[in-house]
């Protein structure tokens, strides 16, 4: 099992969602998160005050899914989430050791 | 009152003497006593209206204005203050801070006690007012009487103790508001009645008071942790526009109000005070765009605010074409100012209450002395019977009245600055400190002061925006 985490831009959201539910996948989890890479911040200015704002508002996706569907949702995302532009974010890849679905018990594969 | 009792002394007299003829003259001149202080309905509608729509300046208006100014962590703290200063000082009004302000003249400087917990203030009409009941004179300058010290708020925001702020607003109120009201607008005031100088609505009283005493906080009090280092950006923009926008509506209650009656003299202060506001929502915005690259939705506000605290003192005396000069240079003005205050670091105004009604105040009152004209309120100066030597400079070309004006605007800083100090000296020894504790600083006011959070549903410091994974209702149940 893997987990695929994923920053993308906000407004991309709903196009990688719909793209990943046709690819058949079961779950996402979703957070508003801040961060900064290649791409530039902006500038804010209240009453001659100015301030630099380095943090961007992403979106950060997470997704647990069985080995032979890692590529697949990898794909998926990339193609959903591309715009060609600095700022579409990054994928990562990540082992899981465990999942257990709380309501009945199950382990594993079965729990995702 | 003042007018009726000679009417009745003078009837008095006739009968006594057993005069027909001086029987009959003095009874038709307490007949027109009555009739020249006869309360008139629409008169005392307009200015019950005005006393709310000045209600509405304070909270909520200059709460939301300054609540949105602040850290996410203050801005309930902010909030409190204006609307508890509604409280505050309504009691303190009614109790003895009318009596103060406009009770009857101890040496041009203060009212006495006579009118002490509203004694004697009745429903007829006034020496203030011919036409409206003595209390809803009173109950019209309670709203000013609250707004000034809300306005100080801003110096002092996101640091001070509540407990301090309770207890300077009350002895500022007392000490300062007081006998600088009865200076300018009371019987037998030193600055109004006795040298003449014209303040329509408030700028002395009202602006320079606040503005004068909210440097002397920012100085007392000190910076707030972290001033220069860490941003300290308004925490939401639509609060302090929807703020400056109840302020603008509210204003037309304070100033075409000031004329204490509906009639030509509130119309002529009503567009002043709309000219002179565009004026200055545009000048400053202008210039902003002109100097920083971008017109910011703070500046559009800010000047607008700017524009209506310019206008206030001469809102009664000037033509709309002075008007929009004096909201024009307004804007240009206090953009500058706190730009000055921003680059020079010296002082922690944290809401530019020194920029805005400090200078833009003090610039409406000398602009009172240069465009002042007996055309729109001939009743204003001596020639009419009035208190003020002269109109303007630039319209009779006359020093008379700009003269006053310096003077006045210099008794205000005086008084302001002794005052100030003395109300923050007697409240520090008394609550103990002005300053929250560093760890409360940090913490916010909300938190520290009143164990309350503004936004108890946003779960993390970034979910409070966007509808994240939003979508229309129906096509949510076709998916499901």
């Amino acid at each position: 099992m893997k987990k695929v985490e994923a920053i993308i831009k906000p407004f991309k959201l709903d196009e990688v969602k719909e793209s990943l539910s046709a690819i058949g996948v079961q779950g996402i989890t979703v957070s508003e998160v801040k961060g900064f890479g290649r791409q530039k911040g902006h500038t804010e200015l209240y009453r001659g005050a100015e301030y630099v704002v380095d943090f961007l508002p992403k979106v950060k996706l997470e997704i647990i899914v069985r080995e032979e569907q890692v590529a697949d949702v990898v794909e998926t995302i990339e193609k959903a989430a591309k715009t060609g532009r600095i700022g579409d974010g990054k994928i990562f890849v990540l082992p899981i050791d465990e999942v257990v679905r709380i309501r009945t018990g199950e382990r594993g594969g079965d729990a995702i | 009152m003042e007018r009726r009792h000679r009417s009745f002394a003078a009837g008095y007299w006739c009968v006594r003497s057993s005069l027909a003829l001086a029987a009959v003259l003095a009874l038709a001149s307490l007949a027109h006593a009555e009739e020249a202080l006869k309360v008139d309905s629409g008169d005392t509608a307009w200015m019950l209206t005005s006393s709310a729509l000045v209600l509405m300046m304070t909270a909520p208006g200059l709460a939301l204005f300054y609540g949105g100014l602040v850290r996410s962590k203050n801005v309930l703290g902010l909030l409190m203050q204006s609307f508890v200063m509604v409280a505050l000082i309504s009691i303190q009004w009614v109790l003895w801070g009318y009596s103060l302000a406009f009770g009857p003249d101890h040496g041009h400087v203060m009212g006495g006690l006579e009118w002490l917990g509203l004694r004697g203030v009745g429903l007829e009409p006034s020496a203030y007012a011919a036409t409206i009941p003595h209390q809803a004179f009173m109950i019209y300058q309670c709203m000013f009487a609250i707004i000034t010290p809300a306005l100080i708020t801003g110096a002092f925001a996101e640091r001070m103790k509540f407990s301090a702020f309770l207890l300077f607003s009350l002895l500022w109120a007392t000490l300062v508001y007081d006998p600088l009201a009865h200076m300018v607008w009371g019987k037998g005031g030193l600055l109004g009645t006795v040298f003449g100088a014209l303040d329509f609505a408030g700028g002395t009283v009202v602006h320079i008071s606040s503005g004068t005493s909210a440097l002397v906080c920012a100085v007392v009090l000190g910076k707030r942790l972290g001033y220069g280092s860490e941003p300290m950006p308004p925490h939401n923009m639509p609060f302090v526009l929807t703020g400056a926008a109840l302020l603008w509506v509210g204003w037309f209650g304070f100033n075409a109000g000031s004329a204490l009656a509906a009639n030509a003299l509130a119309t002529s202060a009503f567009v002043a005070t709309n000219t002179a506001t565009a004026a200055a929502s545009l000048s400053w915005m202008f210039a902003e765009w002109l100097g920083r690259g971008k017109p910011t939705i703070l500046g559009a506000a800010s000047g607008a605010v700017a524009g209506l605290v310019a206008i206030t003192p001469a809102s009664g005396f000037v033509a709309p074409m002075p008007a929009l000069v004096i909201g024009a240079v307004a804007g240009v003005l206090c953009y500058g100012a706190c730009n000055l205050k921003t680059v020079l670091g010296w002082y922690d105004d944290a809401l530019d209450v020194v920029g805005v009604h400090g200078v833009g105040g003090s610039w409406g009152a000398l602009a009172t002395g240069l465009w002042a004209s007996a055309q729109v309120n001939p009743g204003a100066f001596k020639a009419g019977g009035g208190s003020a030597v002269s109109e303007g400079l630039l319209i009779s070309g006359q020093w008379g009245l700009f003269g006053c004006q310096v003077v006045a605007v210099l008794l205000t800083y005086v008084l302001a600055v002794v005052g100030s100090l003395l109300c923050l000296a007697i409240t520090g020894v008394v609550v103990g400190g002005l300053r929250v504790s560093e760890d409360d600083e940090f913490a916010g006011l909300d938190l520290s002061q009143h164990s309350e959070s503004a936004y108890v549903f946003a779960g993390g410091s970034y979910s409070a925006h966007s509808a994240l994974g939003a979508r229309p209702a129906e096509q949510r149940s076709a998916m499901d």
